[in-house]
């Protein structure tokens, strides 16, 4: 068995019947912050959402490992609860379910255990006060009239709670100001250490100011064309994707 | 994910069967001989006996309703409307028989009376056969007891009220009921007595191919206030059953009526109802229901807004399952000055099931200054389902503030992939998202029942994947 955490092998995927991943290959190891960079279109969300395998899209060859398992057909709540978590682009919202609640039942269903009301309310407000996040939507409906700021951070909280062994963050970065930035990359900073890693898809550096990764990958219609470390991602920013067009 | 198959599973204490055991039931059917037979197994007064004949009269000569769930299963020469359980109405729980007993307390009625309640009454079949309630209340003038001991004990009162709230002309189920009634709950509350605690009133329907025809008849004369809860079920069986009560409430000025339902039928049964509120100057009544079984019911609670200033508020929840169509709603007349209505309806359908909200909201003329907002939300679980809203509103003046709002929505795909994204398998996450619609309607319920709603909740959604 190979030390990778996970491993997407020659992945082609479908939405109904267009190509878009296009032969994906990536391999992670515990430890280490990867970056998918590209394009819009270029597929970045759909392998976030093939990892956990959504079923809108439909996998035509290749695998999909995590810890030595295959999970491609896994249903997308058993591969959560092997340790894979997808902070969403666009959270959905769940009106009449706060976010306590949510949260100590779904870490009631990740680790099968009960949960302490009492320590673990005081461990989601610590969470919350290191994440600059207002302590009073412990107890607001789930995403439910949160600013798009609120709903990322309240996305980072959940993988701070849940404390996966991957983390994906999709766009996490997208449409938040610097100072929220700041806040992500410091939650993301909280989360990380030797025995979990971390995925981030963003089609700009701005949070890549703020935080130190080992691998940089270009994904362009369907495939990763470049792979380098924190300095390609300098050179992106500086000259766009047009060379790999 | 519409190929998900979510299966009825059992409803494990509501569906347990006693034998049918009973001391008497009538011969199936409805004649004038049989109405006079019930009358007199009731060992009925003359004047009461003249009112099941007159509505007798009424039932044979109004039509079915022409709108609303098809009825055309309902044979009243199949049906027994009267069965008398070998009891009879006691005090004591001790004094109960056994099976019946074991049913009560296995729907954990004589619990909350312990815990959380002023009084209770319980039903099985068509008598009532425990009613009680605290010493202290007894003391300050409360009447609480089953409506045959109102007829004997208070005639004055119950002539005065009963079937006068709702004529026995209203519509068929209405003089059916009249014709054949039997049990019930008779709550008086004199002026300024406020109850802390609720009264709550059992009814079960234990005996197969018969009817429930219950009476309740509650007044809460001036500045008093009631918390009243009624419950119901039944075990299911191959063949319909009938349910068709009738509830009377008169509020007096100033005076506060809370009435919460938690109406868990069976789904082999017509529930066939009727609710009728009159509310006196700046008093408030206040409908709390969550109806989750029956095969067909037709239920629309009235509030008739008499007195100025008089407020209501409806909050509904409607949850349909396969074969199931509960077509609910509320209805309110708004007849004097300032008064005031808010609904709050919420429906959920699944496997095939439909829910409709049927309204009627009228403000006359005189009712200058009134305000009435409705709000209903529907939730369909999957493409087979259906859900209405059937709203008519007559508003006869300019000067009201009146807003209707009606949402229809579905559980997407994307948010159950979300929630299974957090570890929530796809049942649980749908169950999540269920909970979460229901809740402002669960928190409005008396905590047992809320307890029990979201339990009958992962009830219904739980099961095999297929």
């Amino acid at each position: 068995m190979s030390d990778n955490l996970l491993e997407i092998n020659n992945l082609y995927l479908n939405a109904e019947e267009k190509e878009i991943l296009k032969g994906i290959n990536l391999k992670i190891k515990p430890g280490e912050i990867h970056v998918i960079m590209g394009p819009n279109g270029s597929g970045k969300t759909t392998t976030a959402n093939a990892i956990l395998n959504n079923l809108e899209y439909t996998k035509k060859s290749g695998n999909i490992v995590f810890e030595g398992e295959d999970i491609s057909n896994l249903k997308t709540d058993e591969i959560a609860r092997k340790g894979v978590f997808m902070s969403f682009q666009l959270p959905e919202e769940i009106p009449g379910i706060s976010v306590t609640n949510f949260l100590k039942y779904a870490k009631n269903k990740m680790t099968g255990e009960p949960v302490k009301v009492f320590k673990f309310k005081e461990e989601l407000k610590q969470y919350m006060e290191q994440l600059n996040m207002n302590p009073q939507n412990m107890e607001r409906s789930l995403n439910v009239g949160f600013s798009g700021g609120e709903k990322k951070k309240n996305e980072i909280l959940q993988m701070l709670v849940l404390n996966p062994k991957l983390a994906i963050l999709d766009e996490t970065d997208s449409g938040l100001d610097v100072d929220a930035i700041k806040t992500v990359s410091k939650g993301i900073e909280m989360f990380k250490n030797e025995s979990n890693a971390v995925l981030i898809i963003t089609h700009n550096n701005k949070i890549l100011h703020n935080l130190k990764v080992d691998y940089v990958h270009v994904l362009v219609d369907g495939k990763i064309v470049a792979t380098g470390n924190q300095e390609l991602a300098t050179i992106i920013e500086n000259e766009g994707y047009g060379k790999y067009k | 994910m519409s190929k998900t198959y979510v299966e009825d599973i059992n409803r494990n204490v509501y569906d347990i069967k006693n034998e049918d055991n009973y001391d008497y039931k009538i011969q199936k059917g409805l004649t004038r001989e049989i109405v006079e037979e019930i009358s007199k197994q009731k060992k009925d007064p003359d004047w009461m006996r003249e009112i099941r004949l007159k509505a007798l009269e009424a039932y044979n000569n109004l039509e079915l309703p022409t709108w609303g769930p098809d009825l055309s299963e309902l044979k009243m020469d199949e049906i027994a409307t009267y069965v008398r359980p070998k009891t009879g109405m006691s005090n004591s729980w001790e004094d109960v028989p056994e099976d019946i007993r074991n049913t009560f307390d296995k729907l954990g009625i004589p619990e909350s009376e312990k815990k959380s309640l002023a009084g209770v009454g319980a039903q099985y079949d068509s008598e009532v056969v425990y009613h009680n309630m605290k010493e202290e209340l007894i003391k300050q003038g409360v009447i609480y007891t089953d409506m045959e001991t109102a007829v004997r004990e208070y005639p004055e009162i119950v002539k005065e009220h009963f079937m006068k709230c709702v004529p026995i002309t209203d519509h068929k189920f209405v003089a059916l009921h009249a014709a054949v009634w039997s049990g019930g709950s008779f709550v008086y509350i004199p002026k300024g007595v406020k109850l802390e605690m609720p009264l709550q009133s059992y009814f079960r329907l234990n005996s197969p191919e018969s009817g429930q025809f219950e009476h309740t008849l509650i007044i809460v004369e001036e500045g008093a206030s009631l918390h009243f809860i009624e419950g119901c079920s039944a075990p299911k069986y191959n063949k319909v059953n009938l349910h068709a009560g009738c509830v009377e409430l008169y509020v007096k000025d100033n005076a506060y009526l809370r009435y919460s339902t938690i109406e868990n039928w069976s789904k082999n049964m017509l529930n066939l109802n009727t609710k009728k509120a009159i509310i006196g100057k700046n008093a408030q009544v206040d409908w709390v229901t969550g109806s989750f079984g029956s095969k067909i019911s037709m239920l629309y609670p009235l509030s008739v807004l008499n007195g100025e200033g008089a407020k209501t508020e409806y909050t509904g929840i409607s949850f349909a399952g396969e074969g199931q169509n509960l077509d609910t709603g509320f209805k309110t007349i708004h007849n004097a000055p300032n008064t005031s209505s808010v609904v709050n309806s919420k429906s959920i359908s699944k496997n095939g099931g439909k829910c409709t909200y049927r309204s009627l909201v009228k403000i006359s003329e005189n009712a200058k200054g009134s305000k009435c907002s409705v709000s209903c939300e529907s939730l369909m679980l999957d493409d087979i389902s259906i859900s209405d809203t059937i709203p008519v509103n007559d508003v006869q003046t300019d000067e009201v503030e009146f807003s209707h709002e009606a949402k229809i929505g579905k559980i997407s795909d994307k948010t159950i992939f979300y929630l299974m994204s957090r570890g929530l398998s796809e049942e649980d996450a749908k169950a999540m998202i269920v909970r979460g619609f229901a809740a402002p309607i669960s928190n409005e319920l008396p905590v047992e029942y809320a307890v029990e709603m979201n339990n009958l909740i992962n009830l219904e959604l739980e099961g095999a994947i297929g």
